[in-house]
């Protein structure tokens, strides 16, 4: 009560907002849990019983295109690879969350891991029929492409970030054009650029298929904002630790790999999952080369005339999803953050 | 003679622009021979011992350190700094390493010593800074002179034959200063080769063999210290001690 007193009415203005807020609570909340969960429509063959009047959300939507959602026009009987791929891309994550795994050997376990899934998903030896990656699709195909892409655009992004602070105009040239020049034009661009023009300057008789295009398109664009990012982190080291090390004899390599980048990437970690989580949800935009993610699976599936009308549910059944990914990458961020901390306190009186 | 010296330097000139830090430098230092460097601020002391390592470039003269000409080559470089371990006003630990780490990751790195052996050598280090029992603190929760006295020790894992000093204690709470003060003394004791910027002028009685004293980007008076103390030759270097020393 006491607290209700002093947080909630603790001055005319303070009482009149809690008053609307419970009143707008009142008028949304009730007819939302109505609609979402009583009088939802949790299973149906087609789409008749959420026609019926008084009928709530149509989650029968979503349980019978679930599998066109997570896989997209893979072969259908074939979904368990892409599951299985799934749920090994799900192992690698949690593997990578856990400090205690951070050894060389998880670099070994990723490229097994990857190499599993791209048997999986291509088949074509060892007994699996072959599926071409045009058929790939839905959720597996964004997580496909977030993460090929952050594994591949990060280390990049390093690289891009020391190469602009170099002291070889060249390599600094190069790493500026590269930074600027894709930070000026937008991922869509990119994307058609891709998609379009590349295969106009190969030579005659090469090709790069569409899905590997759009991926190189991705990685490139993500590097160029993540070097920027990673550049923040090692501005913010100060100089004497650079002379520190350099004191000590370690060559220019090591100096960075085991002074200079564990602490700028430590710094640097908020606005790094900042940009990770942009980039998972910026997968979305391959729709406009024609490749099916999570996103244009959807859409598809409500472009169907008997599922169609039912957008509301299953866009936030697509919220719901991308929602999901970005909170753990957060949270998880937050946590590394706090381990981190007891070393993180700079040098006493630094000047 | 010229053999017996670690370090060298000969007619050394050194510009910051158009601005000229160091003018003419000649100076020797014997092998196992104290020098405190004094003088005004941006008298260009700090920039000497820096060059020392090529932590600074130099534009004219010549340095030779234990026979090694410093030049602009990275390899030059690199052998010098093998041979010589630096000690900053600011400590400069690396803060995402605990004090054992700290240092362990040069000998391991640069000297390829195996991990164990580099354990061994820095927790001996560390004792002898009279530290081992905070080995794995991170820096962060040492106090500065204990910061300093790891960072003493970080230098040392490296088995250097010259030790500098950049105002080792001109950071540090005055109940600190001794701490760190006593390890050097004790340094020098065991024969060390030494060039220590400082303001400690009691340190310089103590240990110096000579005291060296700049005044913009010069060097007005090399003297062993109680020449230097009590009869300085030159305006100049009175005038700087009745400011350190007169109140």
């Amino acid at each position: 009560m006491k607290w209700l007193r002093e947080n909630l009415f603790g001055s005319w203005p303070s009482a009149l907002a809690t008053l609307a807020i419970l009143w707008l609570a009142w008028m949304l909340v009730p007819p939302l849990v109505q609609w979402a969960l009583v009088d939802a429509v949790w299973s149906a063959p087609d789409s008749r019983p959420c026609r019926a009047a008084g009928a709530g959300a149509c989650w029968a939507l979503i349980a019978e295109k679930h599998r066109f959602i997570l896989f997209g026009t893979y072969p259908y009987e074939q979904h368990w690879r892409p599951g299985l791929g799934i749920l090994v891309l799900f192992a690698l994550y949690v593997a990578s969350a856990m400090r205690r795994f951070w050894r060389a050997r998880l670099a070994l376990a990723w490229l097994g891991g990857l190499a599993l899934i791209g048997w999986l998903m291509w088949g074509g030896v060892a007994g699996l029929s072959y599926v071409e990656n045009e058929r790939w699709g839905g959720l597996m195909l964004t997580l496909l492409l977030a993460t090929f892409g952050i594994a591949f655009a990060f280390p990049i992004s390093i690289l891009l970030a020391l190469g602009r602070r170099s002291r070889l105009p060249v390599v600094r040239a190069l790493s500026v054009l590269w930074i600027e020049l894709v930070r000026g034009v937008p991922l869509i661009s990119l994307l058609f650029m891709a998609s379009v023009m590349l295969p106009l300057f190969l030579p005659e008789g090469v090709s790069i298929d569409k899905l590997l295009r759009a991926l190189i398109a991705m990685i490139v664009f993500a590097a160029a904002y993540l070097a920027e990012v990673v550049r923040g982190g090692l501005q913010a080291i100060p100089h004497g630790q650079e002379e520190a090390a350099d004191a000590l004899g370690l060559p220019y390599w090591r100096k960075t790999l085991f002074v200079i980048l564990p602490q700028a990437l430590r710094i640097a970690i908020p606005p790094l999952v900042n940009t990770f989580i942009a980039f998972f949800k910026d997968t979305s935009l391959v729709v406009i080369i024609g490749l099916f993610d999570l996103l244009t699976s959807i859409k598809v599936a409500l472009g169907e005339p008997a599922w169609s009308g039912f957008g509301v549910e299953a866009y936030i059944f697509a919220s719901l999803v991308y929602f999901a990914f970005c909170f753990a990458m957060s949270r998880y961020s937050q946590n590394l953050e706090r381990d981190l901390e007891r070393s993180r306190t700079h040098v006493l009186r630094e000047n | 003679m010229a053999d017996a010296s670690m370090i060298e330097m000969r007619g050394v000139g050194k510009w910051f622009g158009r601005f000229q830090v160091l003018k003419d430098i000649d100076l020797a230092v014997a092998q196992g021979e104290k020098i405190v460097l004094c003088g005004p601020s941006g008298s260009g002391k700090s920039t000497l011992v820096r060059l020392v390592n090529g932590l600074e470039p130099y534009q004219s003269g010549k340095v030779t350190v234990d026979g090694i000409e410093l030049k602009n080559d990275a390899k030059a470089i690199e052998a010098v700094r093998g041979e010589v371990g630096m000690v900053f006003q600011s400590f400069n630990l690396f803060p995402h390493l605990t004090a054992l780490e700290n240092l362990t990751l040069a000998p391991v790195w640069v000297r390829h010593m195996p991990k164990k052996d580099a354990e061994a050598l820095a927790l001996q280090l560390l004792e002898r800074v009279r530290i081992a029992e905070q080995a794995h603190k991170y820096p962060a929760q040492l106090s500065g002179g204990q910061q300093q006295r790891v960072a003493i020790a970080r230098a040392l894992a490296m088995r250097p034959k010259i030790m500098l000093f950049d105002e080792p204690t001109s950071a540090l709470d005055p109940e600190m200063i001794k701490e760190v003060l006593d390890v050097m003394v004790e340094l020098a004791a065991e024969g060390m080769t030494m060039v220590v910027v400082t303001h400690e002028m009691g340190f310089a009685r103590t240990v110096a063999d000579r005291v060296v004293f700049m005044d913009q980007g010069e060097i007005v008076e090399s003297a062993p210290p109680k020449t230097f103390f009590e009869a300085p030759r030159t305006e100049r270097a009175r005038l700087f001690l009745s400011q350190i020393l007169g109140h």
